[in-house]
């Protein structure tokens, strides 16, 4: 198992390479003529990069039939959740240096705010539900409540969309993938329905044999 | 308001380019990378070390009484940090890319209600003006905004040259719009050629001018050579780049962003803290080189000139 460890470590240390550059960068004045602009892209890329990964996680799981997969999935849940949270705070103190009156406007007027926002909202939950204990706990609620990481990813395109002037092309992207993995979530449950169908049928079949 | 700006600013502290043209690819990747998925989102491949603009010093050039003695954005901000689609839709594809845009020769249509319709050769055109360093300030529709030292001369005295007909009401000017030269042609973001426009009333206003320089010395490709228009007190988007035609009208031209998003952008576009843009404020804007967000102001900050054009005009309608 230590080769599957060795993986797990150097795909966290890659997901924070862009979090430690953006450090570098600062202590090198290399941030370019907008600082703020550019760490606001990075982390918001960084953490829906990370958010659609996380999704990956599962289907990848079932296509390569590696069950061990399953414990990158929390990791990575939470360093996107990490880049969310840098995200956030760029922009309430590098943005608007906690200027409450101007970032309440936002979050009401600004519909691409209000995306975000509400993204970020429901990734709190599921961080915060992330723990050992709280799987026990929850039990069945858990898988429930973690449904919400479909939902996020959705508001995080759509944020990423209204954020956009005229170039779409990298939201269209990201929106494709959200396609391509609920495609083949909704295939993969018609099949499980189909399967369990089928066994019902050959059930009550069985019975009628036997009895007639 | 009308201040003479501190003579003692100099030009040359201009820091060399390292390693940051490649921080978005850097990243893209990086971010990519943890999970192994690099090949969908990081375009390899058209990556080319930026080539020198001829950095030439343009001679005699004038102070003017309308300059700005705020302090100045460095040559390297204003040249790395740009809204020019032609060359993508990213603020440094610009610099990496507008290598490739050939500047010379360069000629300039001149059509629709003018005297003489003509074809001119730049060198002809800009020949009889003297130019002027003019330090503005520029605010972007974005809300970021920069102090500029451009050189150029008013454009309405090229204007009064062209001897446009009494009945044009507005000027339309297109950009250069040539896929060779230009990659962000291919990608339909606006619907190519860039225009832009004018009233006529505006356009004879001694703040317009077109530039041919920046910094004493020839436009970088990237800010719009081989001239451009400013307009310093309409949002950035309104100083069109790399004018290839010139036209006279008697209608409102039909501009690009109005064109793309009429919600979102109107004709006018003058800078005003009032009217919210629908997806950002307008209130403040944050200078580059600075922390703090601070106040937008009306016009830009050159309302005392020209608030008059816009008298009696709904400013809330007629954004
Ligand atoms: C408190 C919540 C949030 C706020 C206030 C917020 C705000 C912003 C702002 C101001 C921008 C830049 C807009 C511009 O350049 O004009 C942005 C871009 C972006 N945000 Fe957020 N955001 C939030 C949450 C999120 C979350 C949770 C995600 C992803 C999981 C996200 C992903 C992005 C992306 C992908 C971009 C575009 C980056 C680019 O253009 O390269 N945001 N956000």
């Amino acid at each position: 198992m230590t080769g599957f460890r060795i993986f797990r470590w150097s795909i966290f240390a890659s997901a924070l390479v862009p979090a430690a550059a953006l450090v570098y960068w600062t202590f090198t004045g290399d941030l370019g003529a907008n600082p703020i602009e550019f760490i606001t892209h990075t982390t918001g890329t960084t953490a829906l990069s990370l958010l659609v990964i996380t999704l990956t996680i599962t289907p990848l799981r079932r296509v390569t039939a590696r069950n061990e997969l399953i414990r990158l999935r929390r990791m990575l849940g939470l360093l996107a959740f990490f880049y969310a949270c840098l995200h956030m705070l760029t922009w309430v103190v590098l943005d608007w240096f906690f200027d409450v009156a101007s970032m309440t406007a936002d979050v009401v007027k600004r519909p691409f705010i209000t995306m975000g926002m509400m993204t970020f909202v429901l990734l709190v939950p599921l961080a915060a539900t992330s723990t050992a204990g709280m799987i026990r706990r929850l039990g069945r609620r858990w898988q429930q409540l973690h449904r919400l990481i479909y939902v996020a990813a959705v508001t995080a395109v759509i944020h990423f969309w209204w954020v956009e002037k005229a170039d779409f092309r990298q939201p269209r992207l990201w929106a494709l993938a959200l396609c391509v993995l609920f495609g083949f979530r909704v295939w993969w449950s018609l099949q499980t329905r189909a399967a369990r169908t089928r066994d019902a049928f050959t059930f009550l079949k069985d019975g009628m044999l036997r009895r007639g | 308001m009308l201040i003479r700006r501190a003579p003692d600013i100099r030009y040359s502290e201009v820091t060399p380019k390292a390693l940051y043209m490649r921080r978005r690819e850097f990243m893209q990747a990086a971010a990519v990378a943890a999970a192994g998925a690099a090949a969908a989102l990081s375009p390899a491949g058209s990556r080319h070390v930026h080539a020198q603009n001829g950095r030439t010093k343009l001679p005699n050039v004038r102070k003017s009484q309308f300059s700005t003695t705020e302090k100045l954005n460095s040559y390297e901000d204003i040249t790395s940090y740009n809204n020019y689609y032609e060359f993508g839709t990213d603020k440094d594809d610009p610099e990496r890319n507008a290598h490739r845009l050939v500047t010379r020769p360069w000629t300039i249509r001149v059509e629709g209600l003018v005297k003489t319709p003509a074809t001119y050769d730049i060198d002809t055109l800009i020949k009889p003006y003297a130019f002027e360093e003019r330090i503005y300030r520029l605010r972007c529709v974005e809300a970021w905004s920069m102090v500029i030292p451009w050189i150029g001369f008013p454009l309405a005295d090229v204007i009064k040259r062209l001897e446009p007909l009494p009945s044009a009401r507005f000027i339309q000017f297109t950009t250069l719009a040539d896929a060779k030269q230009m990659l962000g042609i291919r990608v339909p973001v606006l619907d190519w050629p860039y225009v832009e426009g004018l009233r006529m009333d505006e356009a004879m206003h001694p703040l317009a001018i077109l530039a041919v320089g920046l910094y004493g010395e020839v436009l970088p490709n990237q800010n719009g050579a081989p001239i451009r228009l400013v307009v310093p007190w309409k949002y950035g988007f309104k100083s069109i780049k790399s004018i290839v035609r010139i036209r006279f009208t008697d209608t409102m031209p039909r501009t690009s962003w109005p064109v793309a998003n009429a919600r979102e952008y109107g004709f006018y576009s003058n800078v005003n803290p009032t009217v919210d843009h629908p997806r950002w404020s307008q209130a403040t804007e944050r200078r580059l080189g600075e922390f703090f967000r601070r106040k937008t102001v009306m016009f830009n900050g050159y309302g005392d000139q020209v608030a008059h054009l816009y008298s009696g005009m709904d400013l809330r309608r007629y954004y």
